[in-house]
């Protein structure tokens, strides 16, 4: 079973590297994309001495693992928020045919390498960010990191889901999971100490994205976290990550019990 | 199959100008048949307009109340405006008219009695006019009323500021449609989508206002026609520039507009000739 799941995503490796040039300019796409992101970071961080309690290296290592797991997560299930288009054509009623579950079929029935280079961006950052700041490494740096990169790409992946799981009810309007998906991953790229009461409830615990970069980062450098955010929270990345699953395939369920098919 | 426009009947003048303004007519309703669509796009608007307001109030509050111009109200009225704007300001550098070359339905374009690039902007325009109302209206009311704005007191920016608003949205259809013909050479444009997306986004100023741009990168992006479908409208309209600047501003839209239009026009031209289909 496993090996039907990785024969189709092996063809479409292959589908997306056939086309050399096509593929080379998506990747050139994915990264500029990147980079004009990183742009904003560096013209803000750098027009004035830090914000929210951050300097450009500090927030370079946020953006960083922000990114770098948000594109991992985009690789593997980005494309799962493309359902209404396939509620339109018909695709998602021959996945209920098959034995084997709806959402693993849908995850695997693509895999996006071009935001390979979304992700090279990320990790260049966080690399740098490694780099400039000032950390005292030992195990439990390195565990922090690691806790933070796994439960970033989980948080993300249920992101995906969750939406998905919502376009179900909001075939035309579904844009609107853009506002917590790609509205998510710019809220993690920043100090969650600059945000107003509602957005922290809202990104900070509803749609955890104050776990996947600025808590962990604040405990890594021993910097003060935010109101109701305390620097200690980057610790509990994990627990994020399992609320978030657990948002994400509630809604799926919910989801899919509302699916009547789209006729034809 | 190569298409020739030479057996093409042409319509007389007034029918082809009644035609043109159906096709403008014809976007708007399609753009008002989705209203769930267009809630959805507010909703996203929203949010990344209250998340912009958190930075970029951080930002000005840092630099001691004020930065490059903006004070708080006069940086949220950027904010507000330039994400009203987004549903109107093609940015995205996708049109119907990418799919339409890629899957070869551009052929039957060819066959109507119209001009082919005026038929797929104006509808494009359309759409991104009607937006403004269910989506860049709301986006500049919430701004108002949950953050707070700075706007002018006088009527002559609003004035200037619409002119130079709708020819911002005319200009960035233009531009996409040069995004999409250009798939008359290439097999695949996704690669030229993203170079937009990304170049755009950044000098249109839908991260970070172009003011705040170091000097170097704001001659690289004055020497694009982005700030002109977004940016400068924005500073004529909340009364940054105002005056013979403002006029200013307005011409070098102009200019971005007719050039962007005739190399459309030759690129069609050639595009035509170039058109294979294969299959029929």
């Amino acid at each position: 079973m496993v090996s039907a799941y990785r024969a189709v995503l092996a063809s479409r490796v292959r589908a997306q590297r056939s086309y050399r040039t096509s593929f080379a300019l998506d990747l050139v796409g994915a990264f500029l994309m990147g980079l004009a992101e990183l742009a904003e970071v560096y013209i803000l961080y750098t027009a004035v001495q830090g914000i929210g309690g951050f300097t450009f290296a500090q927030i370079l290592l946020v953006f960083g693992l922000a990114d770098l797991t948000f594109s991992l997560a985009d690789i593997v299930f980005g494309h799962v928020d493309n359902l209404p288009e396939y509620v339109r054509t018909g695709k998602l009623d021959v996945y209920f045919l098959r034995p084997q579950p709806v959402l693993a079929q849908l995850v695997t029935s693509d895999i996006s390498l071009r935001r390979l280079a979304r992700a090279g961006v990320g990790a260049g950052a966080l690399t740098v960010g490694l780099v400039l700041n000032d950390i005292a490494w030992g195990p439990a740096t390195v565990a922090l990191l690691a806790l933070a990169l796994v439960s970033g790409v989980a948080t993300f992946s249920a992101l995906f889901v969750t939406a998905a799981g919502l376009q179900f009810f909001l075939v035309n309007g579904a844009e609107m999971t853009n506002a917590f998906v790609y509205g998510g991953r710019y809220a993690a790229t920043q100090p969650a100490s600059v945000w107003p009461r509602a957005v922290t409830v809202v990104f900070g615990f509803v749609f955890p994205m104050a776990f996947t970069a600025y808590l962990p980062v604040t405990a890594l450098l021993g910097l003060p976290g935010a109101p109701w955010l305390p620097s200690w929270l980057g610790w509990c990345a994990p627990l994020a990550a399992l609320w978030s699953w657990a948002l994400a395939l509630a809604c799926w369920r919910w989801g899919i019990r509302h699916y009547r098919g789209a006729g034809g | 199959m190569l298409v020739r426009a030479t057996g093409v009947p042409r319509l007389r003048g007034d029918l082809r100008l009644r035609a043109y303004w159906l096709l403008l007519v014809a976007g708007m309703r399609t753009q008002s048949a989705y209203p769930l669509a267009t809630f959805a796009g507010l909703v996203a608007n929203a949010t990344f307009g209250l998340l912009k307001t958190a930075i970029l109030f951080a930002v000005v509050e840092a630099a001691g109340g004020g930065i490059a111009g903006y004070t708080a109200g006069t940086m949220s009225a950027y904010i507000w405006l330039s994400q009203g704007l987004l549903g109107s300001v093609n940015l995205y550098g996708r049109s119907d008219m990418t799919e339409r070359v890629r899957t070869g339905d551009v052929a039957t374009d060819f066959l109507r009695p119209v001009n082919v690039q005026a038929a797929n902007i104006l509808p494009a325009i359309g759409k991104g006019l009607f937006a403004f109302v269910p989506r860049g209206l709301p986006s500049i009311v919430i701004g108002v009323l949950v953050v707070g704005m700075t706007m002018p007191a006088t009527p002559g920016p609003y004035v200037l500021g619409t002119v130079s608003m709708v020819l911002g949205i005319v200009l960035s259809h233009s531009v996409v449609y040069l995004v999409a013909v250009s798939g008359f050479w290439l097999v695949e444009t996704r690669g030229f989508v993203g170079l937009y997306m990304a170049v755009g986004g950044l000098f249109a100023g839908l991260f970070t206002p172009f003011h705040l741009f170091p000097d170097w990168l704001q001659v690289i992006g004055r020497a694009t026609p982005f700030p002109s479908m977004m940016m400068f409208p924005i500073d004529v309209l909340t009364a940054r520039v105002t005056g013979f600047a403002a006029l200013q501003v307005v011409g070098v839209q102009l200019a971005w507009l007719a050039g962007a239009l005739a190399v459309g026009h030759l690129m069609t031209r050639a595009g035509q000739r170039k058109l294979e289909v294969q299959g029929g």
